[in-house]
């Protein structure tokens, strides 16, 4: 039959099934077509911290969502237009995602009293007429693909984990995109290794496709042209990946040996994993016995002359805060980079949160003042943990980079850069013994010189006793002390004539300033957008540089009437420009482990502006 | 034993001064670390190796003051970790000769799990533990090597803590080196110094160390002159366990029960004791858990010396095997991954 094609400028989709159905490969693989597609696009991975809950129950349940679009896409969407449903429980928990009048799709196969008895539901939803408000369609997965695959004589547990690949076949036809890339990663990943399961996986994939083409319940494909981004060479890239490779970058350009010492942890352990293939640029990776080793080794690696890093969450970041004080009073570089996840204590595991923004900043015994940068967008990690880098170096110093466990597994398209436009790393080692002082100062950064192990003439003794200046040797004396904190605190503020002046999205005055950092960047750009399409003056700032803060943002504070201060924590960095700034700036924060909600953002826009929006 | 090939120094040969450093040393006097310090001092120049590449690492107490009293590289850390740090060092740059030097609390208790670790990853660093049975720098609380109903500032009824053996644990962590020394057997010390500098791999020296304030004589027995020979046993390769001021005593091994036997006229003769082998590290664990028995002499000299490839070797190695198959990366194509589209 004839069906339809129609044009859509954006679409949010959400797969949702047991965490053992295969939610976010078939979530990836959609995106990764997607991407080379030419869509811009913003993902939301949303997964239990069980590995393989029982399945059927409502806390196994593994999401996976993408946003993409011919538009400019800055967040994975607040809701739903689509939701692939493989089982009651997915279904149950997601509906509230879904928009009114959006569209279903399950698999009706798994739609048996065991499994709606454990999702919760007292009667089935595909007959009660309660989806009546959303376009459901209802397909036999389960058993469309155990008929594929009659004739390969394979086991009933391995023909129900190939089902995923038959609802990413329908997708792709739905949302008319080509198979090409999905056969070569199901080619590539068990071509080799195991061609029957190629096989029967390939099978299925083209089996849903092929049932979208045939069947009469789908009248209507849709397509979503490519977006009008900048010219440029694209890749799709997740913020882990991001990271890891911007520590690679960094390293290669200013001539160290990369070392991560890390300890794994969710969501940061696929740092550890991308860096631990990359021996071929000479990266070095240490899994340490626990966090405080991890950074320790990372410390005695910058110590020797490398690049020192270690990768962690919000747990590991606590247990890490003394050896970062002993690099802050030692004065090497060390990159810390804490993928934040929800909490205090274990908390959420796999859910974003960015709540470590003050115990990155304060986190640690006596008077320790140390640099923090945060990512704002997947690709965005790239660019901040190699400015980190850069820092770190350039003052000998720790950085501390915050990503979240959203940035951490969200994906979106990279404008990858040219490796000769990335921003020089100069490294200077001390060499000279008539001239070296342990604790002598460059008098611009404040910096001391690196002086590594193996350097003739150079032998000294450092470590975390608080020492004279200039010569660092252990020091009791007061004043000396006092004069210690006092140039450890200088050096910090020193990096603010080093970092560009902060930029503003919108007027530079007015009435209402909002005020972002990290993943949310996003979330509240789309709701400025909106406002501003609604015919309302907003301005928007939004910060990598979190300490120190960027030198003109006080100015760019008192032009404006009004300050709002999104964030996924209680209100952490309005205390920080509250304290400093003394402005009555207002938060708005929701911590519910969650990209914040563009409408919710543009509502509390709308309250602060009183009668005067549009 | 698995020794590594002196390496030829480029720089003049070097003396007990060269390692001098210019900090005045701030031991209580008397204090069983001047002894070790002096005798490190003087086997280093020995040794033969670039002053610059010594890196000597410590965490936090009495004993982890030693670094800054060496003219080497030092790093004084923070409690515990200093194996973690060393650890970090020797990896990035294995031509450096890394030492940790650590005491009982820094060492067993709050960094016991990074000693351990270091120990079984067989890096090529040297590990110092000088063991006084008591804290020292915090004023004489009781320390893991304690011995149970020991009265110290926090233990007033005495310790309830059962104590570690230092060479045990080094032993079940999976050390390819462990030695036992003590301060007041210069020489002996000396030996196990080189003895452990030769090692290539994760060594580990135990010094019985005195604190003459906090815990005065907790090692008469042993390091006294007047008692030494009847209560410690000299370890050495291939020779039978004898001691005693007249070499009339010895340690024979009762299935895996060693037992003390009178070899002079009696039941048992000098063909019946126990031959030292350091390569047979189920005799070693026998050896470090004599201890438990009183009526057996202490062992001193190398309990274990056998050969493991090093953790920073095989980082070396994977590495260079990763650059001979994927070639040296080039970091374009690292930032463009596989799927590339042009706008």
């Amino acid at each position: 039959m004839q069906k339809s094609l129609k044009t859509l400028d954006e679409v949010t989709i959400r797969f949702v099934g047991d965490s053992g159905d295969g939610m976010q490969l078939t979530g990836t693989q959609f995106t990764n077509t997607t991407a080379v597609l030419g869509n811009d696009l913003s993902t939301l991975p949303d997964f239990p911290a069980e590995i393989r809950a029982p399945a059927g129950t409502t806390y196994g349940v593994s999401g996976f969502q993408i946003h993409f679009g011919s538009t400019d896409i800055l967040t994975p969407g607040d809701n739903c237009d689509v939701l692939v449903a493989m089982n009651p429980a997915g279904l149950i928990t997601n509906i509230k995602t879904l928009r009114s009048g959006g569209t279903i799709i399950v698999n009706t196969d798994s739609f048996i009293e065991k499994n709606l008895k454990m999702a919760g539901y007292t009667s089935n939803p595909l007959e009660n007429g309660s989806l009546n408000n959303y376009q459901v369609h209802k397909v036999n997965i389960s058993k469309l693909t155990a008929n594929v695959l009659a004739d390969m004589n394979l086991s009933t547990k391995f023909i129900d984990k190939s089902k995923n690949f038959f609802a990413l076949g329908l997708m792709y036809w739905l949302y008319n995109r080509p198979l090409d890339q999905s056969i070569r990663f199901i080619q590539e990943k068990f071509g080799k290794k195991d061609p029957i399961v190629a096989e029967a996986n390939l099978r299925v994939l083209k089996a849903g496709y092929n049932f979208g083409d045939t069947v009469e319940i789908f009248t209507t494909r849709y397509e979503v042209r490519p977006a009008t981004l900048p010219p440029g060479r694209y890749r799709n890239i997740m913020g882990n990946t991001a990271t890891a490779i911007g520590l690679v970058a960094a390293a290669k350009k200013a001539g160290l040996q990369l070392f991560l010492g890390s300890y794994p942890i969710t969501p940061a352990s696929d740092i550890l994993h991308e860096l631990s293939r990359l021996k071929e640029f000479g990266v070095k990776t240490f899994q340490a016995e626990d966090e405080i080793g991890a950074v320790c080794a990372a410390i005695g690696a910058s110590y020797a002359g490398g690049l020192g890093v270690t990768s962690t969450s919000g747990p590991g970041l606590a247990l890490k805060a003394e050896a970062i004080n002993l690099a802050i009073m030692l004065e090497l570089p060390l990159v810390v980079i804490d993928v934040q996840r929800g909490g205090p204590s274990t908390g959420l595991p796999t859910k974003t949160e960015q709540a470590d923004l003050l115990q990155a900043l304060y986190g640690r015994n006596s008077e320790s003042p140390i640099c923090v940068i945060a990512a704002k967008t997947p690709a965005d990690c790239f660019d901040t943990v190699y400015e980190a880098c850069r820092l770190a170096i350039k003052f000998m110093t720790p950085v501390i980079c915050l990503t979240d466990g959203y940035l951490a597994n969200g994906a979106e398209p990279w404008r990858i850069p040219d490796v000769a436009d990335l921003a020089e790393i100069p490294v200077k080692f001390a060499a000279d013994p008539a001239t070296f002082e342990p604790y002598s100062r460059d008098p611009m950064t404040l910096a001391r010189p690196w002086a590594i192990p193996g350097t003739p003439g150079l032998e000294h003794r450092i470590g975390g006793l608080e020492k004279e200046h200039i010569s660092g040797n252990i020091s009791y004396d007061a004043d000396n002390h006092d004069f210690m904190v006092r140039t450890r605190a200088a050096k910090i503020e020193r990096i603010a004539d080093d970092v560009p002046l902060q930029e503003i999205d919108g007027e530079d005055q007015g009435n209402l300033l909002v005020v972002g950092w990290g993943s949310t960047y996003g979330s509240i750009k789309s709701a400025v957008n909106n406002a501003r399409e609604r015919g309302n003056q907003v301005s928007f700032v939004h910060l990598r540089y979190l300490n120190p803060f960027p030198k003109n943002l006080g100015e760019i504070l008192y032009r404006f009437k009004n300050i709002l201060v999104p964030e996924i924590n209680n209100g952490q960095l309005i205390r920080l420009l509250r304290s400093k700034y003394l402005v009555p700036a207002v938060g708005f924060n929701k911590i519910r482990g969650l990209p914040l909600v563009t409408e919710e953002i543009e509502e509390r826009m709308y309250e602060l502006m009183g009668d005067n929006h549009a | 034993m698995p020794e590594v090939a002196e390496q030829q120094s480029t720089s003049p040969k070097l003396t007990v001064k060269d390692f001098q450093s210019d900090q005045d040393v701030r031991w209580c006097p008397g204090c069983g670390d001047y002894s070790i310090l002096a005798q490190v001092q003087r086997v280093f120049p020995e040794f033969l190796h670039k002053k610059e590449n010594y890196v000597a690492v410590s965490g936090i107490g009495c004993s982890s003051r030693f670094p800054y009293y060496m003219n080497v590289y030092g790093l004084h850390s923070i409690h515990g970790r200093a194996p973690a740090i060393a650890s970090g060092i020797k990896s990035l740059n294995p031509e450096l000769d890394v030492w940790v030097f650590t005491g009982d609390g820094d060492g067993l208790s709050i960094g016991g799990n990074h000693l351990i670790h270091m120990l079984r990853r067989n890096l090529n660093i040297k590990t110092v533990l000088f063991n006084n049975e008591i804290y020292g720098l915090t004023k004489g609380q009781y320390s893991p090597t304690s011995l149970v109903g020991q009265v110290t500032k926090s233990t007033p009824m005495g310790a309830i803590d059962y104590p570690f053996v230092p060479v045990a644990v080094a032993l079940g962590a999976g050390a390819t080196f462990v030695a036992r020394t003590m301060d007041r057997d210069p020489k002996h010390m000396q030996e196990m110094v080189r003895r452990a500098e030769r090692h290539k791999g994760s060594a580990f020296v135990e010094i019985y160390q005195n604190c003459n304030v906090f815990n005065d004589g907790a090692f008469f027995a042993y390091t006294e002159k007047e008692t030494r020979d009847e209560n410690v046993v000299y370890l050495e390769h291939g020779k039978p366990l004898l001691f005693g001021k007249q070499k009339d005593k010895g340690v024979r091994l009762n299935g895996f029960t060693p037992e003390m036997v009178a070899i002079a006229g009696g039941e048992f003769g000098i063909n019946d004791l126990v031959v030292h082998d350091e390569k047979d590290s189920t005799l070693a664990v026998i050896l470090s858990n004599m201890i438990h028995n009183p009526a057996l002499p202490r062992p001193m000299g190398v309990f274990l010396a056998v050969e493991r490839f090093t953790y920073e070797d095989a980082m070396q190695d994977q590495i260079a095997k990763a650059k001979a198959r994927k070639k040296e990366g080039e970091l374009q194509k690292l930032l463009d991954g596989d799927e590339i589209w042009t706008i």
